[in-house]
């Protein structure tokens, strides 16, 4: 433990790998509450498919294996897929959910494609792309962990700018467009923030399991509160809890990728929560159903005793038979 | 009988709150509203009133701007709807939200500021003390802490009607306010409802039950698809545009109200 924790000081990928687990959880998790609480939680999973052609191409376009070139490639994707997802839902009779599927399943196809494509090239650089499949703590470096943080403070101050839109927009659609204020934008800001979130956590879990990561947290953080500030907060904690003790252990354990260990994390996290939370949590929930039902016994049994002295005029004088049925 | 039959209906004609011409809306290639014509006198209380799929809702929608109609124009006060939103406040249908969303009562009321606040700007120390008040002419102020979820569907109602009163609106739009409430919140909101036309407010309200319309509003628009007819409701509320509106379906009793077994 000891040891761990001097590795994590001293050891500067361990370090990076701590540092870019704590944005990724927080920032992508903050965005994740909305898109849970407007009932599009496959909205994160089809940005985080869409962004792998993203990749592919912005990598046969520059040769650049630079992180942040891979990252523009992969928003504009994400983005475009998002884009294309609104205009089949606006114009077919195609609904938000099957939509979503189509997308998802068309760009990462063609993604998967042009990684195959990649990997045959003669070209030796290629190496190191299908880290965005499942995700590689150990890859990130310095530079990642700083643009991490930029696109990540991006996309705070963001939500807190428009943290009222985004707020009427996941509660009350309609009512928000009879104010006047423009929901079509508010929508496009919120997909905007949220692929950006999606693309900063790519490196460290993956384009498959990103999803996980969007709404797992919010789900669990769901549990614990009832007011939406405290709901992202909370989210975005466990999404740090659970990114940090995913990438520490797969960095510490050879050939773990990072991605599932993450999810792994933070499917615990979700699991307790469930379970364990004051009020929504199961537990709690039958604890209360069981004392309920003895409560509703002992009741009963007073109901009957009180009938019974009813029907007898003299409360002193004890029974010489047994009382049946 | 008569106490519908008040000043606003012999008074000299106002001004228009709301005109509607050729409103025609279509889902795909069905009509849903066809060609409405509607000429809404400032400071009535009136019902929308149909059998079921006659487009209530979606005529309410479609004046507010919230789905795109094939043909026609809303004019709120003489001028396009679009540069007299904050004149008009809107109060959905309960069920059109989910009741489990993460925030307060008091939080709720305070959305109905955002129109004003505009962009980025946050609801502040006046905008809460809006809303309490809000709250407090429906009866709700205690419950301004309150988790929304927590609410029975009366108080839901009223929390959606508190909304609506912090916009200082001019016209009220409201889909179904009765739905699923208890007989003292239906009476509370018909109160407060008279109160804002006392106010000179005009109030459009989506109804569902023939039996109260007469006693309730003073203004009724009969609504298929089509326009049946719309006016004071003596003129309006007949056997004969009932019998257009419902088909058949429409028994009457003998104290001459009307009873649509189509409209459940």
């Amino acid at each position: 433990m000891i040891e761990t924790l001097q590795m994590f000081i001293t050891d500067y990928t361990l370090r990076n790998v701590a540092l870019g687990a704590i944005l990724l959880g927080g920032i992508s998790v903050a965005l994740g509450s909305f898109a849970v609480l407007r009932k599009q939680s496959l909205l994160g999973d089809t940005i985080s498919h869409a962004a792998l052609p993203g990749i592919a191409i912005a990598f046969l376009l520059t040769g650049s294996k630079s992180s942040l070139i891979l990252l523009i490639g992969a928003a504009l994707s994400g983005w475009l897929a998002t884009l294309f997802m609104m205009m089949v839902v606006r114009h077919t009779r195609i609904k938000t959910d099957s939509a979503l599927g189509i997308m998802l399943s068309v760009f990462f196809g063609f993604g998967l494609m042009l990684l195959t494509y990649i990997q045959k090239l003669p070209d030796a650089n290629q190496a190191g792309l299908e880290k965005f499949l499942f995700g590689l703590a150990a890859t990130v470096l310095g530079v990642d962990v700083k643009s991490m943080a930029i696109f990540g403070a991006f996309v705070l101050f963001g939500c807190v700018l428009f943290w009222k839109e985004l707020k009427i927009l996941s509660f009350d659609e309609d009512f928000g467009t009879s104010q006047g204020l423009n929901m079509r934008y508010a929508d496009m800001i919120l997909t905007t923030l949220l692929v950006i979130a999606i693309v900063v956590g790519l490196q460290m879990v993956g384009v498959v399991l990103m999803s996980a990561m969007v709404v797992a947290p919010a789900a669990a953080a769901r549990q614990w509160t009832n007011r939406l500030h405290i709901m992202v907060i909370l989210a975005a904690f466990f999404g740090a809890l659970a990114g940090l003790g995913g990438a520490v252990t797969s960095s510490l354990i050879p050939n773990l990728p990072t991605g599932p260990t993450i999810v792994l994390a933070i499917s615990g996290i979700v699991i307790v929560s469930l379970f364990f939370s004051p009020n929504r949590g199961l537990f709690w929930r039958w604890l209360r159903q069981m004392r309920n039902r003895q409560d509703f016994h002992i009741d009963a049994v007073l109901l009957d005793l009180y009938a019974l002295a009813l029907q007898h005029p003299n409360l002193k004088q004890a029974h010489a038979v047994a009382v049946g049925g | 009988m008569h106490s519908h039959l008040n000043n606003h209906t012999e008074s000299p004609p106002k001004e228009l709150a709301v005109r509607v011409e050729d409103l025609t809306v279509a889902y795909r290639d069905k009509p849903v509203l066809w060609d409405i014509d509607l000429e809404i006198p400032s400071g009535v209380l009136m019902a929308i009133v149909g059998p079921n799929g006659a487009g209530k809702t979606t005529a309410i929608k479609a004046m507010l701007g919230l789905l795109e109609p094939v043909a026609g124009r809303v004019e709120i006060y003489c001028k396009p709807y679009k540069e007299q939103r904050k004149q008009v406040a809107y109060v959905p249908q309960r069920t059109s939200v989910d009741w489990d969303f993460p925030t307060t009562v008091l939080d709720l009321v305070m959305m109905g500021r955002y129109g004003d606040l505009g962009w980025f700007k946050r609801p502040g120390r006046k905008e809460r003390d809006m809303a309490m008040e809000s709250l407090a002419k429906v009866g709700m102020e205690k419950y301004a802490g309150r988790q929304i979820s927590e609410l029975s569907g009366g108080q839901q109602q009223r929390a959606f009607l508190a909304r609506a009163l912090v916009q200082e609106a001019r016209i009220y739009f409201m889909d179904e306010p009765f739905q699923g409430v208890d007989a003292t919140t239906e009476r509370a909101i018909i109160t407060l409802l008279r109160e804002l036309r006392e106010k000179g407010k005009t109030l459009i309200v989506v109804h569902h039950d023939l039996q109260t319309v007469r006693e309730y509003f003073d203004w009724v628009f009969l609504l298929n698809v089509r326009r049946i007819a719309c006016g004071p409701d003596q003129d309006v509320f007949t056997e004969g545009n009932l019998r257009t509106a419902y088909g058949g379906r429409v028994s009457f009793l003998h104290s001459g109200q009307a009873v649509g077994d189509a409209a459940k």
